[in-house]
């Protein structure tokens, strides 16, 4: 690379090459066109799929307009989180303050809509105006008999990550509000999975089919009422490790729910999944059906996989997401297909997460944590890359330089998890690499 | 457990009976929070236009979610990378000032893209906390060993003030305050187009080139959000007004500036004083006497012919034969299709500027504009639209500051034919079983939104097809037999 940022060399190792840790978990780089977004984005992905709360973000117009139904996360039921709600702040109020503003948005809101509970977000210039949020909020619980939770969740106030954790913390203030919900036997939460596309409805049925209940999906085709109950379950899953391991250890010291991490992408990490559930509870008969279940659908997928396999056998792979489980999962779900990863990076990873990586690779990966578009393209150049896997910013750099895209963050609208979804990703891997149009690019 | 099996089930059929569609709610006078806003923030704005600079990389100085999601929403809008920098604001920036962070910020970009100019866009942070960016690019020329330094640009765009437009227009107008300079009057001509899409400035570039007219076209993006393919990244694409070019606005024989809302309005909510909303054009007249023409968007016969006929007038040249060759074939269609369009009404939304065009145009070929909303809030649309819709003008509903959950009640109420501007109404339209027809920024739901024409008279042309076979569809979709010819 002609001139790569000198601060970032720490974040960057190539497998064979590289002895030293790599560096993460720091704030990016003044005038690095990072692809993280802020404390708020955090916040606000992780709650947004509560679909019966009401959320309303504090602030001038553009953090709620740039993240109006965001996600593609489904809901079977209410669609009030689809809709984007803002105070949205002008220069008077930014001189005079916004509580009246707020108190007034929330009252009417909640008059009309009338959610189950509000999530109140603030952003970078409520932190700066001073406006008291938690007061206002705790007036209109008083007034209005809901939960009206504040997140404090300005854009400056450390990354995204930390925005993670103040979502999950709201999330900590509702569980344990239903103590009169019995839940049957055999009953699990889901963490950090998002129903984007339906997949947690896809994985409820699988869990359904072992005996497994579960008592609240967090977030995905979320419930405020489910999430009050989420104390009762016996075990916590934990999808999606780098937004939601805050909570599960939250609810493990609270309530001594054990929890266990899990992956839903790819059929190795699928069946753990499964098996790994079955285990806690101890059930042979569970272990049976998971078994069963494993088979049958493998006996679907496998043969159907051949096809794609056939054609993209060799291929090589790049991969940037936002959490570096998502990205280890990848890892084996190409490698499933024949392909190579050569790339692998996330915008938050943790030093455990880019160790894993790093076992489960080939020689001269390169492995790279918060990086940027001339890195990203370089890397992808010099590893005569076939495939990119990533998100809607990432998706021009891979089609400007020519080869195939995969998108995985959270606006897709294909379901990628369980064994449904493997077939899914196959079916995109393949009519990305494998479309005639590349033929032109030379 | 709910509704699992039926989840599972709509998953399968793509539809869901127990989707409960949030109710549409009557906004009432108290009302104070925005739902689903119809416009963006000022930064946002301002990156459009420094992205049409050439070898301009822009920085938003603010935390580092500003620049990224401003980036998101460009990129699917225009498919395109779009990079821009943030200076990343951090707790300890907030509380003892940005300076540092904007510093580095600078240093970075020049030493990963060495760019010609970098634009400074600040936020609704560093402008509260009073950072002076003006100040801190002076701090940055003074400190550093480098010999040869990218130009500077810098706009106030914090988003409590105006939109998306007031930040585009403001960053032009910078560009052209800091650099633009006097001298002896040449025979060019300035244009500012306004916030359109490249295959727009294409067609603008086109038209001046047909008259042999040589002109300055600011910003133009045409080629820096619209690339062809790559053999190897650039880190800067390339296109954009030479900084030269942004020089000799100041000599131009005149000034065309197409919006006549521009960032004139009111500015709600504004504790400063509006001199802050000069235009480009506006400045180059006071400071060096460049005349200008103030006109809507060359959108619908009339306005194209006004922007056509002063060309011709500036110039001294006629207007080229193509030309009046597209406006005679322009008409024909108006012919051919004017019985499908009468009476229909529509809604019509987005940018103010943009609306008022799509107005005039709507309004000349017979379609009632029912509805003209934009959630800018000059105060001025109303009497804009009066002035340029001469027909029926006081059926024509207009709303300043509105969002689209106002449009949506308005529509449920008024069932209107149909629904023109960005991609954002989509479920609005779904929902009614309104036909849509999308132009504008954003189109964020199909492909080629940065190819979308809608200036000059093939521009009009595009449209006028795609909402009369739209309207044609819509019916012979709803008729019981279907029919072959219409």
């Amino acid at each position: 690379m002609n001139e790569m940022l000198k601060g970032r060399k720490s974040q960057i190792v190539t497998k064979g090459h590289d002895d030293v840790a790599i560096a993460c978990g720091k704030a990016s780089i003044a005038g690095s066109v990072s692809q993280r977004a802020c404390v708020f984005c955090g916040s606000r992905v992780v709650l947004y799929p509560i679909a019966d709360a009401l959320h309303l973000i504090h602030g001038p117009v553009g953090c709620a307009a740039y993240t109006w139904d965001i996600r593609g996360s489904l809901s079977s039921g209410p669609q009030l989180h689809r809709l984007s709600f803002t105070t949205d702040l002008k220069e008077k109020e930014v001189v005079f303050g916004g509580e009246t503003r707020l108190y007034n948005a929330l009252i009417s809101l909640i008059d009309q809509y009338k959610p189950k509970a509000a999530f109140v977000y603030a952003t970078c210039i409520v932190g700066v105006i001073g406006d008291d949020m938690e007061a206002v909020c705790r007036r209109v619980t008083r007034e209005k008999g809901i939960d009206v939770i504040p997140l404090m969740s300005e854009g400056f106030n450390g990354t995204k990550k930390d925005g993670y954790k103040i979502a999950c913390a709201a999330l900590s203030k509702l569980i344990g509000t239903d103590q009169t919900s019995v839940v049957p036997e055999h009953s699990i939460n889901i963490l950090g999975d998002f129903n984007l596309a339906g997949e947690l409805w896809m994985l409820a049925e699988y869990y359904r089919r072992m005996g497994v209940n579960m008592v609240a999906c967090m977030t995905g085709d979320g419930r405020i009422n489910d999430i009050r109950k989420a104390h009762k379950a016996q075990l916590n899953v934990v999808q999606c490790s780098g937004s939601m391991t805050y909570l599960a250890k939250d609810m493990e010291d609270k309530y001594g729910i054990p929890f266990m991490k899990v992956s839903y992408f790819g059929i190795e990490d699928m069946s753990d999944a499964l098996y790994e559930v079955a285990r806690f509870f101890k059930s042979d008969e569970m272990m049976q059906k998971a078994r069963e279940l494993v088979r049958e659908e493998l006996s679907k997928l496998l043969p159907a996989l051949q096809e794609y396999r056939a054609k993209l056998e060799g291929k090589k792979a790049a991969i940037y997401v936002g959490g570096a489980f998502k990205a280890i999962s990848l890892v084996k779900a190409l490698r499933l297909l024949g392909m190579k990863t050569v790339v692998v990076g996330s915008q938050t990873g943790n030093q455990d997460d880019y160790n894993l990586l790093k076992e489960l690779c080939d020689e001269g990966t390169i492995i790279v944590d918060d990086s940027n578009p001339n890195e990203l393209s370089e890397f992808v150049k010099q590893t005569g890359a076939n495939l990119f896997i990533g998100g809607v910013k990432e998706r021009p750099i891979a089609f400007k330089l020519g080869l195939g895209f995969c998108d995985h963050n959270h606006e897709r609208k294909e379901a990628l998890a369980g064994y449904e979804g493997m077939l899914n990703f196959a079916k995109e891997v393949h009519a990305s690499v494998c479309s005639p149009v590349w033929k032109f690019m030379k | 457990m709910r509704n699992l099996e039926l989840g599972i089930w709509n998953l399968k059929l793509k539809k869901n009976a127990m989707i409960e569609n949030t109710p549409i709610i009557k906004s009432t006078p108290e009302y104070t929070a925005t739902r689903n806003a119809c416009k963006l923030c000022a930064p946002l704005g301002a990156s459009v236009a420094f992205k049409g600079i050439r070898g301009c990389v822009p920085i938003i100085h603010g935390g580092q979610g500003c620049a990224t999601y401003i980036r998101r929403y460009l990129i699917s809008h225009y498919k395109e990378p779009v990079d821009i920098a943030s200076s990343n604001f951090t707790e300890e920036s907030t509380i003892f000032g940005g300076g540092a962070n904007c510093l580095a910020a600078i240093e970075n970009v020049i030493s990963q893209y060495q760019p010609e100019v970098i634009g400074m866009a600040t936020t609704c942070l560093s402008e509260t906390i009073g950072d002076d960016v003006k100040f801190y690019i002076q701090n940055f020329k003074d400190l550093t060993d480098r010999e040869t330094l990218p130009h500077f640009i810098s706009a106030s765009t914090p988003s409590y003030q105006g939109s998306h437009i007031d930040g585009f227009h403001e960053a032009v107008a910078s560009a052209v305050k800091l650099i633009a300079e006097g001298g002896e009057k040449g025979e060019h001509l300035n244009i500012f187009p306004g916030f359109v899409s490249p295959e727009d400035l294409r067609q603008i570039k086109n038209i001046l080139e047909d008259f042999t007219i040589p002109y300055i076209l600011l910003p133009d993006y045409s080629e820096t959000l619209d690339n062809p393919i790559w053999d190897s990244y650039h880190r800067i694409p390339e296109g954009g007004t030479p900084i030269e070019s942004v020089r000799k606005c100041g000599s131009a024989r005149a000034s065309i500036e197409l919006g006549t809302i521009l960032n004139k309005g009111s500015l709600s909510g504004r504790v400063k004083n509006n001199a802050l909303a000069t235009t480009a054009a506006e400045y180059l007249l006071e400071s060096f006497g460049v005349e200008n023409h103030r006109m809507p968007l060359p959108l619908g016969v009339s306005n194209c012919d006004h922007f056509f006929e002063t060309l011709s007038q500036l110039s001294g040249k006629e207007i080229p034969m193509k030309y009046t060759k597209e406006r005679g074939r322009l008409i024909d269609s108006y012919v051919d299709g004017h019985k499908y369009v009468f009476g229909k009404r529509a809604v019509v939304y987005g940018e103010e500027d943009l609306v008022v065009a799509l107005s005039a145009f709507l309004n000349e070929i017979g379609i009632e504009v029912a509805l003209a909303a934009s959630g800018g809030e000059s105060g001025r649309l109303e009497d804009e639209i009066r002035k340029y819709c001469p027909e029926n003008t006081s059926e024509i509903t207009v709303q300043n500051g509105y969002d689209y959950e106002m449009i949506h009640e308005w529509c449920a109420e008024n069932k209107p034919d149909i629904l023109i501007g960005n991609s954002k109404a989509y479920y609005i339209a779904r929902e009614l079983g309104i036909p849509i027809v999308r132009c504008g920024f954003p189109i964020h739901d199909r492909i080629g939104g940065q190819r979308i024409k809608h200036l000059g008279y093939t521009g009009t042309q595009e449209l006028f097809d795609q909402i009369t076979n739209m309207l044609i569809a819509s019916k012979q979709d709803s008729s019981a037999v279907g029919y072959k010819y219409m």
